[in-house]
């Protein structure tokens, strides 16, 4: 029965991806030290989870390009996408964001089973805590933590390690590239355990088909 | 400088649990809410107006925040009256879907009760519940919070009010009354409706006001004031147009959006702006055209005479908005440089605030 499901599944996957745009050469084969994104971030754009690379799929184009500008110009910085982000050519940023925005969020293999702290992670996402100054996840990612283009990225199937260490950069300051410094503002008032509970809990959204 | 002013509030906070609270809600609220909690105000003090019985003492030149804190959600019953409460909360937080009937815009009736209408200063429902009835200069009635909740759908969500006895009314109504569990009634709760922000140093601007847009607010509510939708759907509501509030809403007033967004925007980073930002922004957005006041009739100067002599641009310039502060807050100098007893208040011209009761704020 497994197998079947995950048979459908792998059939339902590659057919959205035959519908989807071809993937252009910077996703499958990069150019020089820009490295092909889909060795790490994948095909599919699901990341990966162990090496911390993000789930890249229904990235709004705009946000897409942002962050690597944002890389190329020190706001943001990471050892390994900083210098990519350098080495890319404007046109093929935009090609990949092209490519990425129009894949299905994958849900994340990271999604933890732990109940009681995705409730808890639930409950932060779609609430908040306004009584700390917290609002909740989705009054701006959108519910189901969809995303809203072009600024809020998706959250749903987002990979629970990559998620904390976002937060954890935003709090102590590495990165700095949020608008009105609306994500500083959120992740100064979460404590690692609030952190810990809202990626387990948006990691297991996901698998939701791009809507319009 | 800021720092000193910080401790001054905290301070301030410390001595008001003691000699502050209002003896009546610390008694009420300790029923079901011991999380009453004193805290220094973030932002600008609301102007509280002294509950009847005179419970809370003027003179101390202090604004003493006591906010009452309504049950957490885990704790509506799971019985046929939790079920009510549990409709009541989806009508307020989706509006759109479930009292789509009901609403002629894109919005959702948390989407200015923030907090799904339990924040304070974004007029949470726990402290408008105990203040109804009410009588209501813009009603001309005493409305009940049926009533009023009434007006809500009429103006803010321009649509067509739900019935008194509907089954959508019976859930709103039982969502407030679940939420004020413990909340005095009668007594004016800090919190309470929108904070007032002081008149600024320079006089409101439609052209400062659209850059202060520009820089922090076009990122969610869009370039235009439209909104921006996910999935079909408003995650963030439109400002102005078709989808909007209508002219006879309360946000449509400059001070009142003022204070909303002063208190409240962006999400998270409430006080972001100063006092000036936020009428210059707030007069920016009131200056866009949006559903027509349902109560219009016959030419727009005469619906302004009959229901605009407020805080709006209904009929009028930024110029003459102006005016009209000036000579109301000349009027209000005026009337309380003179002794109180020789100043009759007339019935229908006095603002619903002075005489101590009414919440018509908001709407």
């Amino acid at each position: 029965m497994q197998l079947i499901t995950n048979l459908t599944f792998t059939l339902l996957a590659t057919a959205t991806i035959s519908v989807a745009a071809a993937p252009p050469p910077i996703v499958t084969q990069g150019k020089g030290a820009a490295i092909a994104c889909a060795s790490c971030h994948g095909m599919e754009g699901a990341g990966n989870s162990q090496g911390g690379y993000p789930a890249l799929a229904q990235l709004p184009q705009a946000y897409f390009t942002k962050q690597i500008a944002d890389f190329k110009s020190g706001t943001r910085a990471n050892t390994v996408m900083s210098p990519i982000a350098k080495a890319l050519a404007p046109e093929d940023a935009e090609a990949a964001a092209a490519y990425y925005t129009s894949l299905p969020r994958p849900v994340s293999p990271s999604a933890p089973a732990d109940a009681a702290m995705v409730a808890r992670g639930e409950n932060l996402a779609v609430n908040g805590a306004w009584d700390k100054g917290l609002p909740a996840c989705f009054k701006c990612h959108a519910p189901g933590g969809t995303g809203v283009a072009p600024s809020f990225p998706p959250l749903a199937g987002q990979h629970v390690g990559y998620t904390v260490s976002q937060l954890q950069a935003w709090k102590t300051g590495t990165r700095t590239n949020d608008p009105l410094q609306l994500m500083k503002t959120v992740a100064e008032k979460l404590s690692d355990d609030d952190m810990r509970a809202v990626a387990a809990y948006i990691a297991t959204l996901g698998a939701q088909e791009k809507t319009k | 400088m800021k720092q000193p002013i910080q401790l001054l509030f905290a301070l301030l906070a410390a001595t008001g649990m003691v000699t502050g609270c209002d003896k009546e809600s610390s008694e009420n609220t300790t029923v079901h809410a011991p999380a009453v909690s004193t805290t220094p105000n973030p932002v600008t003090p609301t102007t509280n107006v002294a509950p009847p019985g005179g419970a809370n003492k003027e003179g101390t030149g202090a604004v003493i925040r006591t906010t009452f804190t309504p049950p957490p959600e885990s704790e509506i019953p799971k019985n046929e009256f939790g079920e009510t409460v549990l409709l009541g909360k989806n009508l307020f937080v989706n509006t759109q879907q479930y009292a789509k009937g009901y609403v002629g815009n894109g919005l959702n009736c948390a989407n200015c009760h923030l907090d799904n209408g339990r924040k304070a200063d974004s007029a949470p429902l726990w402290a408008a519940y105990g203040l109804y009835p009410a009588y209501r200069k813009k009603t001309g009635q005493v409305d009940t919070i049926g009533s009023r909740i009434q007006g809500c759908f009429k103006y803010s969500m321009n649509g067509k009010a739900p019935a008194l006895d509907s089954k959508e009314m019976t859930a709103l109504v039982t969502y407030h009354y679940w939420l004020a569990k413990g909340a005095p009634t009668g007594v004016k709760l800090p919190g309470q409706g929108f904070v007032t922000v002081p008149k600024p140093a320079q006089q409101p601007d439609i052209a400062r006001g659209s850059e202060v847009y520009k820089n922090n607010c076009a990122l969610c509510h869009g370039a235009n004031g439209e909104g921006t939708q996910a999935n079909g759907q408003y995650v963030f509501p439109p400002l102005w147009g078709k989808d909007s509030f209508n002219w006879g809403a309360g946000m449509h007033r400059v001070d009142t959006a003022a204070g909303f967004i002063k208190a409240n925007m962006p999400y998270g980073r409430g006080g972001m702006l100063n006092d000036q930002q936020a009428w210059d922004v707030a007069l920016f957005m009131n200056s866009h055209e949006r559903p027509k006041d349902p109560r219009a009739k016959g030419s727009m100067a005469q619906t302004r005479d009959e229901f605009h002599d407020e805080n709006c641009l209904y009929g009028r310039t930024p110029e003459e908005l102006i005016a009209l502060m000036d000579s109301k807050e000349k009027a209000k100098a005026d009337s309380k440089a003179k002794p109180d007893s020789s100043v009759v208040p007339t019935p229908g011209k006095t603002s619903g605030l002075t005489q101590g009761l009414s919440p018509a704020t908001s709407h």
